[in-house]
């Protein structure tokens, strides 16, 4: 058996799927239910033993396409980047407020992604959330949380 | 009937939802458009909007942003190459040839009419099977209910996972755990919530979408640094060619137009199937249809060729509607998402579907037709401007999708928790792209976990706990023993492939 990346990811839902089948059984259910031909935590078990025996099968058995997938050829720093981008944009949002974190979260996305062009970047950030915070909050009346444009009087 | 289509004619041409109609196709066929992404991710980005539609207009923007997409995806394939949803690959095999002849114009006309014909033919299959299909479904019980669920995921799983079926179950039982994650509905038991409060509700569909489709197509477009834009440099946007059909071409459409459709219509019903065998299934047919000296034109800008896919695709996609109406359970990942959205709101879809919200039902299938209507008369003119989309950099294009996607989590909860849970699937569902495991089990797993538990309790209960519910019924039998069969064959075939 040859030891590649989706085996190890097969064994990582098999260890996914052996935790969650031990926290199937933790479930409290009902004194009454306990004997009951189904209860809160029937169907869970059942899922549990089906995640195994799939991944089992896929960890056992060989692979019919291996998939070779290059990590020279992956670029990791634009995607860590962004992904770190969202999390900070995900934490300021309700603090900061939508406007100037989404505009924000725009800007540096353009950026780490390799735009230089400053004139468009300015265009589709600042300008572009307002306009997108118009339509949703102005046409369609959808609420938008913004303590920053609360304070400073822009929005009721 | 007659009076159920006047109701849905009534509903689909207010001006609302004719609105909702068009934006949602020129919305979809410019997301449809863009590599990688492709009918559920344009769907995923528009169900924050439709919450605040009623259920008919919200669902009637779906339908058309879904048919706008699958348009979309055949443009791309034509004018680059790069088809935006497996459905249209095989749009691109005679597609791709003729634009680099210069005729890309016309190319997109053929596909436009072909679909459009495709998607009336169907539409007319759809309005007589639905309802004769409801009222057989009638006397579906939970024990074939559990079984046409299973065999759904095994079929999707099966058909849809290009060789790899036990990734495909993975992703199937992955998805039915994060669906189990939550209250107990009967009980309020809290299951795998870890004492979290932001978890007791459930996560939220939108939410698993969002992250499994839209946020990770566009993370995998990045760590995988393809550049849509650089392709799209290959056969000038500005210049299509005209857009005109000859005699002699709408002569080769007239003879595949109706067997494709009845193709694509009978795929797009079972299960799993869809779109993307529709078109590989036609496309092959036409090929043995076809006279010889025809048949050497294939692949190199036949017109039947491209004809017979584009009309498939856009049957099947009616067809596969008719699972979702009729029994209330999707036969692909697009209707699941379809199914989930229906779900939030309030509506149950199923055979009852037909007799309880019959505004509804009727207004869905009438805006399907009356969504292609809108395609052919208001895209098609105006392809050569939309088609400049393709040439917009990824450096604005991603991050605008991960905006919408994180601004549609932030709009339903207002709460951190879940656009980090978001983020978190995401990042995850990104590497699991990478190594070739499919995400449409994962939805359609999701989007049934609640229903499937539901039946399955049920028929335990009427069986006091026995499990011979599987075999009581000679439809349940039926079911059951399709369901071995594909599993016993997948699994076969992994073994003895490679020995």
């Amino acid at each position: 058996m040859k030891i590649n990346s989706v085996k190890i990811i097969s064994l990582l839902f098999f260890v996914l799927s052996a935790f969650y089948l031990y926290t199937a059984h933790q479930i409290q259910v009902f004194a009454f239910d306990e004997g009951a031909p189904f209860n809160a935590k029937t169907f869970p078990i059942y899922l549990g033993y089906a995640g195994m025996f799939f991944s089992g099968l896929k960890i056992v058995l060989p692979d019919q396409k291996p998939v070779e997938v290059d990590p020279t050829y992956l670029e990791f720093k634009k995607t860590i980047l962004l992904v770190l981008t969202m999390i900070v944009y995900g934490a300021t949002i309700l603090k900061v407020g939508f406007f100037l974190s989404t505009s924000l979260f725009l800007i540096f996305s353009y950026y780490f992604l390799g735009e230089r062009r400053w004139k468009y970047i300015l265009i589709f950030s600042f300008p572009f959330v307002a306009i997108f915070m118009y339509l949703l909050h102005g046409v369609l009346a959808v609420y938008l949380r913004d303590p920053l444009l609360k304070y400073l009087g822009i929005m009721g | 009937m007659i009076e159920g289509i006047l109701i849905g004619l009534k509903t689909a041409l207010s001006f609302q939802n004719l609105l909702m109609v068009m934006i949602g196709c020129f919305a979809g066929t410019i997301i449809g458009m863009l590599p990688g992404l492709g009918p559920m991710t344009a769907i995923a980005l528009m169900i924050p909007i439709t919450y605040g539609f009623e259920p008919a207009t919200g669902l009637i923007l779906m339908a058309g942003v879904y048919y706008g997409a699958v348009f979309g995806g055949s443009t791309s394939s034509i004018l680059i190459n790069a088809p935006g949803v497996p459905g249209t690959v095989a749009t691109s095999f005679d597609g791709y040839p003729m634009a680099q002849q210069g005729k890309a114009g016309k190319a997109l006309a053929i596909a436009a009419y072909s679909s459009f014909a495709g998607g009336t033919i169907s539409a007319i299959f759809l309005l007589i099977a639905a309802p004769s299909l409801s009222k057989i479904s009638l006397s579906f019980r939970s024990p074939d209910y559990f079984g046409l669920m299973i065999l759904g995921l095994t079929a999707v799983a099966a058909f849809s996972s290009k060789g790899n079926f036990l990734k495909a179950m993975m992703m199937c039982v992955f998805g039915l755990m994060l669906a189990s994650v939550g209250q107990d509905t009967l009980s309020d038991i809290p299951r795998f919530t870890f004492n979290n409060m932001n978890l007791s509700d459930g996560i939220s569909f939108v939410l698993v979408v969002m992250a499994t489709f839209a946020m990770s197509e566009a993370l995998t477009i990045i760590i995988k640094g393809n550049d849509p834009s650089k392709a799209a440099k290959q056969i000038s946007l500005t210049d299509l060619g005209s857009i005109k059909v000859n005699k002699e071409e709408t002569k080769q459409m007239a003879a595949t137009i109706p067997r494709s459709s009845i193709l694509g219509f009978i795929i797009g019903v079972l299960p799993g199937a869809g779109a993307t065998i529709a078109s590989f299934l036609a496309y092959g047919m036409e090929r043995n249809f076809v006279k010889n000296e025809e048949k050497e034109k294939f692949g190199k800008g036949s017109v039947q060729g491209l004809s017979a896919p584009e009309t498939a695709n856009n049957a099947a996609c009616s067809g596969s509607f008719v699972p979702l109406l009729t029994l209330g359970i999707p036969g692909s990942g697009t209707t699941a998402v379809m199914l989930g959205a229906l779900l939030g709101f309030g509506i149950q879809p199923g055979p009852r579907l037909y007799q309880t919200n019959p505004d509804i039902f009727w207004s869905v299938i009438m805006s399907m037709y009356i969504g292609m209507v809108v395609l052919l008369i208001l895209n098609l003119p105006l392809i050569p401007y939309i088609a400049r989309i393709l040439a917009v950099p990824r450096t604005f294009l991603i991050p605008m999708i991960l905006f919408f996607s994180v601004t549609g989590i932030y709009l339903m909860s207002f709460n951190n928790f879940d656009i980090f849970l978001m983020i978190g699937i995401a990042v995850v569902a990104t590497i699991l792209r990478l190594y070739d495991f499919p995400m449409p089990p994962l939805i359609l797993a999701f989007v049934l976990g609640g229903l499937m538990e539901e039946n399955l309790r049920r028929s335990l209960l009427i069986s006091d706990g026995s499990w011979s519910f599987l075999w009581d019924r000679p439809l349940t039998v039926v079911i059951m023993l399709t369901i071995l069969l594909i599993v016993g064959w997948q699994i076969y075939r992994s073994f003895f492939k490679k020995n």
